[in-house]
């Protein structure tokens, strides 16, 4: 059966949707990267869905999932990479993803899982607390 | 068939003469847009033409060959008569006064011969009949096609993303905002967000004339859809009665950042994205630091 | 109204949502339907065909491109063999559900596409047709 992967980096655990997903490979990604979560205390989840181009109630309800699931598991998960059209199409579809980090790109979602991490996870880890520092 | 052809040639000038008159008695007839000459040669064209096709015989198919050149001018008169503003009836009135025409020079012609008068009038009648449909079909197409070009027209300028600074872009929304429009504006800007790497759009309201609730659902739309894109949306230029109606109307905007002019959005813009504005001594060069 | 292409597609498992959407998009893009439209469509038809695996395991799906008065676009029509649905009403709410799910499935689809229809007779089955035109209005 076929599965997504799951990388390890740090304190973060990435995952970049490669395929169109139908219903049980969304689900497949759904337990394990929660059991990801658990094994390897994992602190952030960033989803990288740049590659998809339908997201669905089904998809946008799995994300939502991850998101709480994780939360409750103190990590943070920011869905980065959206298309506009499917964002477009999630919106007229009655579908905010309400409670999901979401950021433009693979980078700018790293830099606000800093973020959230330094906010709420209070391990004070040596990270700058905005994306653009100031130098005067 | 040939008598109504051989007629067609043979009082070719007196067709012309009533057609032009019937033509030209329409009260409604614009000849500011078109010079009595050019209507003229337009309708000897087509007179021409119409011979021509009568004598091959068909009267029936109008989509045949032989009428080739007839629905050519035809879509040709209709089309233009469309761009220049003529009404339905004016353009229905030129193929139907042709037929006016033709059945008086038949009256006079046939006057003895009631029965080969009806079989010829009847013929003509159906073959005229087929060609106003056409254009009217014509008239009606090409009004469409104007129309279509213009909202689309209107879309298109109405909707200009500007990029403001690095990471912030701004979109002045000026008319009503309607499900059409929401759309195009929302496609131009998420695709803006995607191009420039931006994480804060301003949407500007200032020229929006009213906010109902359906614009209110409209506008919550976008902030949404650029959410879930990953950046932030902040919506100025909201004047008083604007607020008020909002409020009357029991519109909940309590989680989108709203300010009252752009100059202010702007500010909360670049206080989110750690940039500061500050007034300089007059001898130290640019006021902007990052 | 034209019918200009028609094909018909089974759904009985669902490793077939995602040869069905692709197909959806193949139609959808030879009319040259915009990304946004197509997204919408597609959306919506996956969202049909879901309810259609799980309320009724399965059935089967007509795809047509259509056209009326210098408009194209996409007709999807939905028949299954289900249970069918006893209130229509109800089911066209946004967050009802008798399944576990969002609720969003009929009301989004209907809110995605230009044209919806459903009909359902209890005990026989429920056919929806949606038609997206290539401009989307």
């Amino acid at each position: 059966m076929d599965r997504i992967p799951i990388l390890k980096m740090g304190p973060y655990l990435l995952v970049t949707i490669q395929v169109d997903l139908y219903d049980r490979l969304a689900l497949n990604l759904e337990n394990d990267l929660i059991s990801m979560v658990s094994k390897t205390e994992a602190k952030g989840v960033l989803i990288d869905i740049s590659a998809v181009s339908i997201v669905d109630s089904f998809m946008g309800r799995i994300l939502g999932n991850i998101a709480s699931m994780s939360r409750i598991m103190d990590a943070e998960t920011v869905v980065v990479g959206m298309q506009p059209a499917v964002a477009i199409t999630l919106v007229e579809l009655g579908l905010t993803l309400q409670g999901v980090h979401t950021a433009l790109n693979v980078e700018k979602g790293m830099e606000l899982l800093q973020d959230l991490i330094g906010l709420y996870g209070g391990s004070n880890e040596d990270e700058e607390g905005e994306p653009d520092d100031r130098n005067d | 068939m040939n008598i109504t052809a051989n007629l067609l040639q043979k009082q070719k000038k007196r067709i012309l003469e009533i057609w032009m008159q019937n033509q030209l008695a329409d009260s409604a007839l614009r000849d500011d847009l078109m010079t009595n000459d050019e209507l003229l040669k337009q309708s000897e064209e087509l007179i021409d033409a119409l011979a021509r096709a009568v004598k091959s015989g068909n009267i029936d198919n109008i989509f045949a060959a032989e009428f080739d050149q007839i629905t050519e001018i035809l879509s040709d008169v209709s089309i233009t008569r469309a761009r220049q503003g003529f009404s339905p009836r004016e353009t229905g009135m030129y193929v139907l006064s042709l037929k006016r025409a033709i059945s008086t020079v038949m009256e006079d012609e046939y006057k003895d011969q009631p029965e080969v008068l009806y079989k010829e009038i009847t013929t003509i009648n159906n073959l005229l009949d087929q060609l106003s449909i056409i254009t009217f079909e014509t008239f009606i197409k090409s009004r469409e096609e104007v129309i279509l070009r213009q909202t689309d027209e209107i879309s298109e300028i109405s909707t200009p993303v500007i990029r403001v600074w690095e990471g912030i872009l701004a979109l002045p929304i000026i008319g009503t905002l309607d499900s059409a429009r929401t759309q195009v504006v929302m496609e131009n800007l998420l695709q803006e967000i995607v191009n420039t790497g931006s994480n804060i759009a301003i949407l500007d309201i200032s020229g929006v004339p009213a906010v109902d609730s359906l614009v209110a659902q409209h506008l919550i739309k976008t902030v949404s859809a650029t959410r879930l894109m990953g950046a932030e949306c902040i919506i100025s230029g909201i004047r008083a009665e604007i607020a008020q109606t909002i409020v009357h109307l029991g519109i909940d905007l309590s989680n989108i950042k709203t300010k009252a002019s752009l100059a202010s959005a702007l500010q909360l813009a670049f206080s989110m994205s750690s940039v500061e504005v500050r007034k300089i001594n007059k001898n130290t060069g640019a006021g902007l630091i990052r | 109204m034209i019918v200009m292409t028609k094909d018909t597609m089974q759904i009985v498992r669902e490793q077939d949502v995602v040869p069905f959407r692709n197909r959806v998009r193949e139609f959808a893009a030879k009319i040259g339907m915009s990304l946004v439209n197509q997204t919408k469509l597609i959306t919506a038809a996956s969202e049909l065909v879901r309810n259609m695996l799980k309320y009724a395991s399965g059935g089967k799906v007509i795809l047509e491109i259509i056209s009326k008065s210098a408009q194209t676009g996409v007709r999807l029509t939905f028949v299954d063999e289900g249970p069918g649905i006893s209130d229509i009403k109800q089911a066209m709410q946004d967050g009802f559900s008798t399944g576990r799910s969002l609720g969003l499935g009929l009301p989004g689809a209907k809110r995605l596409v230009n044209e919806f229809d459903i009909q359902s007779t209890p005990g026989t089955g429920t056919t929806v047709t949606i038609i997206h035109w290539k401009h989307g209005r």
